[in-house]
């Protein structure tokens, strides 16, 4: 188990190091001048003062040393530290007007809120749906389920969000796009609402207001849905699957010929183990959903991660984008090592291999 | 013990000793052997083979189809048990494997309805210019009806600069008058001739983008694959870490990194899917071609000394590619798709292209009163949704057929 965690280790550098190549690539499509925007808060006043910025971050030197320093940045007489992605400065963004790192700081418990809150339906459904799927096999349960994942593979993200914004908010007014109402925003302005956590549902429970709970809900719950439709898709084709290989397997077998009844050959005996592929692919759906979600939260207007780079994207502000780009990569190395390393306490095979 | 051995063959196609290339089907059989295949049980047993391994051999042999009609048991021939099969060109042509493919597309109904949907488009797209007549110098953009911003409803009529009204157009409505058969966007973009025009867009954006993923996946997969080493090691960890990377945002952000130097058009965004989409394709092709450098033709061929980057252009890839073209072919769809994604988030084609994805971008105004503006979203929706899943169902009899643990257990 250690030797599996230390080899895991081991290779988080060299991902980290092939992250930023090719991020720091895009950035070589980009000129000196432009690059140097990475750096500049104020509109420069000359070229002088361009001049410099390029001088400073190295931008006119070989690659190697361009990579460096947009690594670690440079340590002016004062000993400030400027730029450095390592050390989270992403640079300035023009189009938001602040650090980059301020709006992940602000964006990014969103993203964190919506990823907790749809995990639990994708799972329990997906999982719920290609059990019954592979246990009546070719039945009408199979096909539904079959009809259900191919629609769900071919129906964007955007269209189905789009969708449920025309009958549930505009026609009917259940649930809202956004992240919350007016009076919450006041609310939180005034300090009403102790922020704890700055996830906006769990820190509503944790005051106690359950109608800023609602509230939350109301905006998070058409994403939740979208979210989780998608993902089902896969996990049904998977768990079937899974589930129709073992319960050809001896032990099941054995299972029915003792004469247990049918319900616990399923729950017990074939479910947990058909369950191992389906926990790998939970791992890199909540990793992605961690990595900020892009179209569904540009659809619904809710402020995360994803939007953020989009808004900022389609304004072609590199600076923001890129540094998004490099702070999902960081997430999404991070949780991979995590879910691998779960992974490996669950399955044996894994960590023996 | 020897009898039973020599008992376990029974099936000259399938024998060993018998002479290989005249029995692959597609090839001509020769007459003398025609006439042996024809012989009776008789021709599989040997003589000395007892009794119970004579009564395996016909179990095994292969029953003709109808319950109770034509010949059964004792005098089953080979050349009657096999009448239906009849060997077409097209599997003379494409040769067995690859035949079996092609038979599973066309086998279940949701794979019909997929290539029905496929057709379907096709032909929008050829006969664009009928259905919708185009205006203006590029007909890719969509001709707009003044510019007032806000949309309107399906069959208002055209009110400046109506383009020229196509021929059916009369003999099925019996009108006059050129409509908004959609309706329109926000600036007067006509929905109706962006959702035509924008099959053509789909096509060949799909078309592009998968053919150089598949050239670049090809490429570097059978690189790795066939040299394997270092460099197999070196590549196959830079495709770890470009699959690290989120797809559409990097997709995203490189396209808007190009677009300055590119200018707004199809071709930012056609790049970056490009750059960040091949992996699956070379993760594909290198594991079809570990198996095949094994094979006996390619160790002759590196026997008698032809240089190594001929054996595998001539010799391994090209049986090895089948798989990777059909698997390439309906990933169009979810190019596509990815496509409009990028559209929708406002990074790719000039304002007005005839694009589904830009047309829904155009609803991301109107969120507030969408029941409404529902055409916005539905028609361009419901093509895009359409599109994608007529490849998505041809994909997944793909799978089914590929995947030998589903074999001939139906959908």
């Amino acid at each position: 188990m250690t030797n599996y965690i230390i080899r895991r280790l081991l290779q988080i550098p060299l991902l980290l190091f092939g992250v930023t190549i090719i991020i720091f690539g895009l950035l070589g499509l980009l000129s000196p001048i432009e690059r140097s925007a990475l750096y500049i808060r104020d509109v420069p006043r000359n070229d002088n003062q361009i001049n410099a910025v390029i001088r400073q971050y190295a931008l006119d030197k070989p690659l190697p040393v361009q990579y460096w320093r947009w690594l670690v940045g440079t340590v002016d007489i004062n000993g400030v530290r400027h730029g450095g992605i390592l050390f989270g400065d992403f640079g300035y963004s023009r189009t938001a007007s602040q650090p980059v790192l301020q709006i992940i700081q602000a964006r990014f418990p969103n993203t964190l809120d919506l990823a907790l809150w749809t995990m639990y339906p994708m799972l329990a459904v997906g999982i719920w749906m290609g059990v019954k799927a592979a246990v009546y096999q070719n039945k009408w349960p199979d096909q539904a389920a079959r009809m259900f994942s191919i629609v769900g593979t071919s129906f964007p993200t955007f269209v189905f969000g789009l969708l449920m914004l025309i009958f549930f908010y505009a026609q009917l007014h259940w649930f809202l796009p956004g992240k919350m109402s007016d009076w919450v925003t006041k609310i939180m302005y005034s300090g009403e609402l102790k922020q704890y956590t700055h996830l906006l549902s769990i820190d509503a429970l944790l005051n106690g207001r359950l109608d800023v709970f609602w509230d939350a809900m109301r905006h998070m719950i058409m994403p939740i849905i979208t979210l989780s439709y998608i993902n089902w898709a896969t996990f049904v084709r998977v768990m079937r699957s899974s589930m129709l290989e073992t319960l050809r397997q001896d032990y099941v077998v054995t299972a029915r010929a003792k004469g247990l009844k049918e319900g616990v050959v399923i729950n017990q005996h074939a479910r947990p183990n058909a369950m191992l592929p389906v926990v790998t692919m939970a791992g890199m759906s909540i990793v992605g959903l961690l990595g900020g979600v892009i179209i569904t939260e540009t659809v619904f207007n809710y402020p995360g991660i994803g939007k953020a780079a989009a808004d900022a994207a389609s304004q072609l502000d590199v600076v923001t984008s890129v540094g998004m780009a490099i702070f999902t990569g960081f997430i999404l190395i991070l949780s991979n090592l995590v879910v691998d390393i779960l992974y490996a306490f669950i399955d044996p095979r894994v960590r023996l291999s | 013990m020897n009898d039973l051995n020599n008992a376990e063959i029974i099936n000259p196609l399938e024998d060993p000793n018998m002479p290989d290339q005249e029995f692959r089907p597609g090839a001509e059989v020769p007459a003398e052997t025609k006439e042996t295949l024809a012989g009776s049980i008789e021709h599989y047993v040997q003589p000395g083979d007892t009794e119970s391994v004579v009564d395996r051999i016909q179990s095994e042999l292969p029953k003709p189809k109808g319950e109770g009609g034509g010949p059964s048991g004792d005098n089953l021939t080979l050349a009657e048990a096999h009448s239906d099969r009849k060997i077409t060109r097209l599997e003379r042509w494409l040769g067995p494997e690859n035949y079996r493919i092609v038979k599973g597309l066309s086998k279940t109904w949701a794979s019909r309805i997929g290539f029905f949907l496929i057709v379907l488009f096709a032909l929008i797209a050829i006969f664009a210019p009928l259905i919708a007549p185009p205006v203006g110098s590029d007909p890719y953009m969509m001709p707009r009806d003044g510019f007032a911003s806000q949309p309107k409803p399906p069959g208002s009529p055209w009110k400046k600069n109506a383009p020229e009204i196509p021929f059916w157009y009369k003999s099925i409505t019996g009108n006059d008058e050129w409509v908004h058969l959609l309706g329109t966007a926000q600036g007067q973009y006509d929905i109706f001739y962006g959702v035509i025009w924008g099959t053509r867009t789909a096509f060949r954006t799909g078309f592009i983008v998968e053919i150089a993923t598949v050239l670049i996946g090809v490429i570097l997969g059978s690189v790795a694959a066939y040299y394997g080493g270092a460099t197999d090691n070196i590549l196959m960890r830079i495709v770890d870490i470009f699959m690290t990377l989120p797809y559409i945002m990097m997709a995203m952000i490189a396209a808007a990194v190009l677009t300055p130097r590119l200018g707004r058009s199809l071709l930012p965004a056609m790049i970056a899917m490009i750059a960040f989409g091949w992996m699956g394709y070379a993760r594909v092709i290198r594991s079809d071609i570990l198996s095949i450098k094994e094979r006996d033709y390619v160790m002759a061929a590196k026997v008698s000394g032809v240089k190594n980057s001929r054996i595998l252009f001539k010799h391994i890839i090209p049986n090895a590619i089948f798989p990777t073209v059909v698997l390439a072919t309906l990933g169009i769809g979810s190019v596509v798709l990815s496509f409009a994604a990028l559209s929708f988030l406002g990074i790719g084609t000039p304002l007005g292209y005839s694009d589904w994805g830009q047309i829904l971008a155009f609803a991301r105004s109107w969120i507030n009163n969408l029941d409404k503006y529902w055409f916005i979203v539905v028609f361009p929706g419901l093509t895009l949704t359409l599109f994608v899943m007529g490849w998505n169902l041809v994909g997944d009899a793909v799978r089914d057929v590929f995947d030998p643990r589903m074999r001939g257990r139906g959908a």
